[in-house]
């Protein structure tokens, strides 16, 4: 992913709106390679590729707000997880198709997200981070009470995953092609006419507004659009761990998104790619030493903010030209 | 007179107590540069907003190119042919020229602003608007700099790009030199100058060197009241306007 982000950026210059002939066949390498991966990985190593797939997917969906609307959301932890209770509650109370169940989960976690976006998009800065925070609690405040549907503390346990998916390769490859179809959607999104006018609320809403721009109404449609890609992301995870609890929309998980997007970059969208990667082999790998792996992760974050601020991307990105000069 | 593009009638804004601007009348002739100028709080930079649609009329009545707006919000003048430059620059500083360009493009056209997919590129007209508005302002070769990496005098001639990009009748523009060096000053004058004739000009500026070398006509505010109204030679020379800029106290 690295490679990839590295050489489409800076964006080629206009008249060239699709893929360009370098980045195309690069992106398509990247993929091959994350294809190929389950035949070295052990099964187990799949399971932790096939999650920081999943979590760089909701990753990104945070960085479209952060990175190119200037919004940091605490809430897409919990926008991911209605995904995944609906997708779980849906195969294994209703006993409804997986695909039906998947797209049940997708549409849940949009219409959640509208909601959020209405009440959320007119604030800025800390605020918007606080009333992102307290929509996402509400919503794990429910899922650990109304115990009859969500199963409280104890969760839901299902089979949420289609029988053709249950292998660990297979399903894994049928993630690949999600993540690399919504990241195409997302990279295009934020390319777009409409994904430049996120990048002008970020950088001065007031010109934005004195241009005739109705900033909030974009703002809102920027929030629902990358709740869609949270949803995805959280309708994966249902079928990845076949469990849901509430620590699925608890605010650690909404944080976790955040730090993935920041350790890999804000505003380099497949940063985030970078950061689910080194999040999750950090949590599994150090968790095998010590007991007191959380620091570590801590320790790491510290270590990143102090010397990679922009990001493991972003600071790569600034060391490039340099030499090239 | 010719017809007149702006007309202001007993214009007053005021805040609270204080009446910023206090029954102004105005009229500007269709092509005409004019400056206002004016010491100080005199209600320069407030009667532009309430030509601009920023700060509404308290009372009073405005009436651009045969449409009544006093009441009218920003985006609706600008759809109308009214562009304003700011005292502040304010741009998009991590975007860059081209994309600044675009965005101020787009806002009164919207009819690709919820292309949520859709692909990056201009269409042939706004790139030939956006080329020309940068031609104007003389900075034609930086429309892929990134805006933050310009100097300032640069960013102040994008300034006027961007008002300039959606093709105004009428153009507001407000201290356009102000903190620029000698020579930026004379850049952005001479862009002010070779300026199409058609789009109407009004122009606020501490410089009256500059300003009375740009403009055909000039209103000299006064507590928030028309002073002085006269030609660029007149003004020059007038006793009133010296009292006010000077502070001479006669009847102190």
């Amino acid at each position: 992913m690295t490679i990839n982000v590295l050489t489409s950026e800076p964006l080629p210059p206009a008249g060239t709106g699709g893929l360009s002939g370098r980045t195309l066949v690069i992106a398509a390498l990247i993929v091959a390679a994350a294809a190929a991966l389950p035949l070295v990985l052990s099964s187990y190593q799949v399971g932790l590729a096939t999650e920081v797939l999943i979590f760089g997917v909701l990753a990104m969906s945070i960085d479209i707000l952060a990175g190119f609307a200037g919004r940091t959301s605490l809430g897409h932890g919990a926008i991911f997880g209605i995904s995944t209770y609906v997708v779980v509650y849906c195969s294994t109370q209703l006993g409804l198709h997986p695909a039906v169940a998947f797209a049940l989960g997708v549409v849940a976690a949009t219409l959640a997200a509208a909601i959020f976006g209405l009440l959320a998009v007119r604030a800025s800065g800390v605020y918007f981070l606080l009333l992102t925070l307290a929509l996402g609690m509400i919503v794990w405040g429910v899922c650990l009470r109304w115990s009859q549907v969500t199963g409280g503390e104890n969760g839901m346990r299902a089979e949420a995953r289609p029988a053709i998916l249950a292998n660990q390769n297979t399903f894994y490859w049928s993630v690949l092609i999600g993540t690399v179809i919504v990241s195409f959607a997302m990279w295009r999104l934020v390319r777009s006419p409409f994904g430049l006018t996120l990048r002008g609320i970020r950088d001065s809403e007031s010109r934005m507004r004195s241009l005739g721009y109705n900033v909030p109404l974009h703002l809102f449609i920027g929030f629902t659009v990358s709740g869609f890609f949270a949803g995805v992301a959280g309708a994966f995870y249902a079928m990845f761990n076949n469990f849901v609890s509430p620590s699925t929309v608890a605010l650690a998980n909404s944080v976790e998104g955040v730090l993935m997007a920041i350790v890999g970059g804000v505003g380099t969208l497949f940063g985030s790619f970078i950061g689910a990667a080194a999040i999750v082999t950090l949590q599994n790998v150090v968790s095998g030493y010590t007991e007191r792996w959380q620091m570590i992760l801590g320790l790491a974050f510290v270590v990143v903010m102090i010397f990679a601020p922009e990001g493991i991307i972003g600071k790569l990105r600034a060391m490039v030209p340099r030499k090239t000069r | 007179m010719l017809d007149p593009i702006l007309t202001l009638t007993d214009v007053v804004v005021s805040f609270a107590a204080l009446r910023a601007v206090d029954g102004v009348s105005l009229s500007v002739p269709r092509g005409q540069r004019r400056a206002i100028i004016g010491p100080n709080g005199a209600g320069k930079t407030t009667l532009f907003n309430a030509i601009a649609g920023a700060v509404p009329p308290t009372s009073g009545r405005i009436v651009f190119n045969g449409h009544v707006v006093t009441g009218l919000p920003p985006h609706r003048r600008s759809r109308l042919g009214i562009s304003r430059t700011f005292q502040i620059t304010n741009l998009f500083p991590t975007l860059s020229v081209q994309d600044n360009m675009i965005l101020a493009l787009r806002g009164s056209s919207s009819s690709r602003l919820f292309s949520l997919f859709g692909s990056p590129d201009m269409e042939a007209n706004e790139a030939r608007r956006i080329a020309t508005a940068l031609r104007a302002t003389r900075i034609a070769d930086r429309a892929d700099v990134i805006v933050k990496e310009m100097s300032y005098g640069e960013q102040r001639q994008l300034e006027i790009a961007i008002a300039l990009v959606t093709t105004p009748h009428l153009l507001l523009l407000d201290e356009p030199a102000a903190g620029l060096s000698p020579s930026e000053r004379s850049m952005i004058a001479d862009v002010i100058r070779s300026l199409d004739r058609d789009i109407t000009v009004i122009i606020i500026e501490h410089d009256m060197d500059l300003t009375l070398g740009l403009v055909d006509h000039v209103t000299c505010l006064f507590e928030g009241r028309v002073l002085v109204e006269e030609p660029p030679e007149g003004i020059r020379r007038n006793a009133k306007v010296q009292e006010v800029y000077l502070g001479m106290p006669r009847h102190a």
